[in-house]
């Protein structure tokens, strides 16, 4: 499913593409799908393989492990990128709390996709690094 | 109530009859056929039909070879499309495909009211009034199977006041001239293919990289018939290919300026042409479905559907034919269902028409029952013979029940989206998946005290998973509720 004009300008606005020119967030617009999720569906299926890269465009969907919501997710956010940096399948759901309006990328074209484009990768990592630090807080 | 008449709408009107479910079937056009009365414009099929192949035509198996017949019930009526075709090419001409439209809803006894123009869509209490030119018709179930074939053009200034893919003019008419096309979809490709002998240059641009079918393993890409002008490029021989944003589109003297710039290095390189094409897609025309609440999504504004294509957000609206894009389903390595094609959506129909007969219309549709010792074979006949299987893969599933009481029962075919996602007895699930890189492979759902998980199968070199290798793994994953079955009486 190609991807809606308008997406161009939602995109502009997110962190993750924050280092991108007019043509390149044109480029990642063309390369991504576009997909919605009625509210309920779920997005990722823990334990179903071949997922992908997702970034939300409108909406907000719940992380689900083990039928338990943990955490939540808004427009600019992203999710999916642990099972396709490892190759495994997910380990939660991702849940649609709203209707929900997605970019997405094929887990297999991630790599590609971040090492042509470095900054984006490195925004990625800043967004890693943070999870990460929220979760050594929580443990502790 | 259904609307439109094209491949979609004539499966969907075919099955719901023979589950003896009333309905009409509004349609603007004056025939059956929908966008094949006028498109491709080179007039003939990327879908093919294989005449020969060893399977008996009248068989289920045979659908797998066939992509463009209809499919119904009734041996007499299967494989329409082969007979019909003058045996020089397996892609039919525009004018075949038309008239195996036109015998199967002639033979089938299908009943259109041709002419009836679908202007307004109302909601009142639990039923949808439909206005039309014939006035209004009332309905609590609606199914639109009006197309995705409303030309799009992206809003680059300039692009409105070019041609688009259909209104393409005869082939003489560009003799000599520098063509630019905007867009490297089929529909450009396959421009670009038929200008090869006329054009004196050929330029074919869009921001993404070309993708070809062949590589992708998928309906994905630049099928291998439009590919040539891919191989001119490649070779240096006038046909150019971009990767670049457009900017504009502007007038010059008799010809125009086409300014691009490279996603990369952003430099810019503006482009003469005699003529500019935009072969930039099509939307689907839903006219006041989204005031109504339908959402949609994407470039091609399909409106987001449920696993059974009901609308993700206006409940009693369904969609049928290419629509049925409009739900991805699992889209497993990010390959999309066969739903935008008819091999693919045809089969869509016959479920959604088991569904609305048993959810709206209180029909009992009989579930044949299995034996234990039995079902393994039954389902590994389904993986290597089962057309839904081959045509729709990781999105339509053979599905069978394991109920302690009532024994093993065969459900039929059901997306496999919502076979993971609802809750029932003890199931498997079974369907053909690709990833992209080797030949398809078996994949198989065990839902067990509620809880689904997955089990991938290797693929076999020949495409037959009917072996002994295969028996054994698959009784070995289904041994866990094929167990708990009652014993054949």
């Amino acid at each position: 499913m190609a991807v809606r004009d308008d997406v161009v300008n939602t995109i502009a606005a997110f962190s993750l593409f924050a280092d991108l020119n007019g043509p390149q967030l044109e480029e990642v617009a063309h390369l991504f799908d576009e997909t919605f999720f009625g509210e309920g569906e779920r997005i990722l299926r823990q334990g179903v393989s071949g997922s992908g890269f997702y970034i939300i465009l409108e909406g907000t969907a719940a992380i689900r492990v083990n039928g338990v919501d943990r955490s939540s997710l808004k427009a600019g956010d992203y999710f999916g990128e642990i099972s396709c940096l490892l190759g495994e399948v997910p380990i939660a759901d991702i849940v649609a709390a709203t209707p929900l309006r997605c970019l997405v990328l094929p887990g297999g074209q991630l790599e590609g996709f971040l090492t042509a484009h470095p900054k984006v990768m490195y925004r990625l990592l800043q967004g890693e690094a943070r999870k990460l630090k929220n979760t050594t807080k929580w443990l502790s | 109530m259904l609307v439109g008449s094209g491949p979609g709408g004539l499966q969907l009107s075919y099955s719901l009859s023979r589950l003896g479910i009333d309905h009409a079937v509004l349609s603007d056009d004056a025939a059956p056929g929908g966008m094949f009365r006028r498109w491709p414009v080179f007039q003939r099929m990327l879908s093919w039909t294989k005449p020969f192949t060893g399977v008996p035509r009248t068989s289920r198996a045979y659908e797998r070879y066939d992509w463009n017949s209809l499919i119904p019930d009734e041996d007499a009526h299967r494989a329409i499309m082969p007979p019909l075709m003058d045996g020089t090419s397996y892609f039919p001409s525009r004018p075949e495909m038309q008239k195996g439209l036109e015998t199967f809803a002639e033979r089938t006894g299908i009943r259109i009211r041709y002419g009836c123009h679908w202007e307004s869509t109302r909601q009142d209490k639990q039923e949808f009034i439909l206005g039309t030119s014939d006035g209004d018709y009332r309905a609590p179930v609606v199914v639109f199977a009006v197309g995705v074939a409303h030309p799009y053009r992206p809003p680059i200034p300039g692009l409105d006041q070019v041609p688009h893919y259909g209104d393409f003019r005869p082939v003489e008419s560009y003799k000599d001239h520098r063509v630019f096309i905007v867009g490297k979809q089929n529909s450009g490709f396959e421009i670009a293919t038929g200008l090869l002998p006329w054009a004196r240059q050929l330029v074919l641009a869009s921001p993404g990289a070309t993708k070809l079918s062949v590589n992708t393993r998928t309906l994905v890409g630049v099928r291998a018939r439009y590919v040539q002008p891919y191989e001119d490029a490649a070779l240096a021989g006038g046909v150019i290919i971009l990767d670049t944003t457009i900017e504009e589109v502007r007038q010059e003297g008799a010809g125009f300026i086409v300014r691009t710039r490279n996603a990369t290095d952003g430099r810019e390189l503006p482009m003469p042409a005699d003529d500019v094409i935009a072969a930039t897609g099509f939307v689907s025309p839903l006219r006041d479905l989204p005031a109504l609440g339908v959402a949609t999504f994407g470039q091609s504004h399909l409106p987001a559907q449920t696993p059974f294509w009901e609308s993700a957000t206006v409940p009693g609206l369904f969609f049928a034919g290419t629509l049925n894009q409009g739900s991805p389903g699992l889209k497993k390595h990010g390959i999309p269902s066969n739903s935008g094609a008819v091999q693919g959506y045809r089969y869509n129909a016959r479920v959604l028409a088991r569904h609305l007969a048993e959810t709206r219309f209180d029909v009992r549709i009989p579930r044949p029952q299995l034996q234990p010792a039995e079902t393994v074979r039954f389902l590994l006949n389904e993986l290597s013979h089962g057309p839904e299987l081959w045509h729709q893969r990781s999105y339509l599933a053979r599905v069978v029940h394991v109920d302690g009481d009532r024994g093993i029962s065969d459900e039929g075919i059901l997306p496999l989206s919502y076979f993971i996602d609802a809750s029932g007895p003890d199931a498997v699930a079974v369907a053909l998946e690709s990833n992209g890189q080797g030949d398809p492979y078996p994949a198989v759902y065990l839902r067990k005290n509620g809880v689904v998980s997955e089990r991938l199968l290797a693929p076999h070199p020949l495409l037959d998973f009917t072996g002994t290798q295969y028996q054994r793994e698959l009784g070995g994953i289904l041994d866990p509720v094929l167990s708990a079955s009652p014993s054949p009486a």
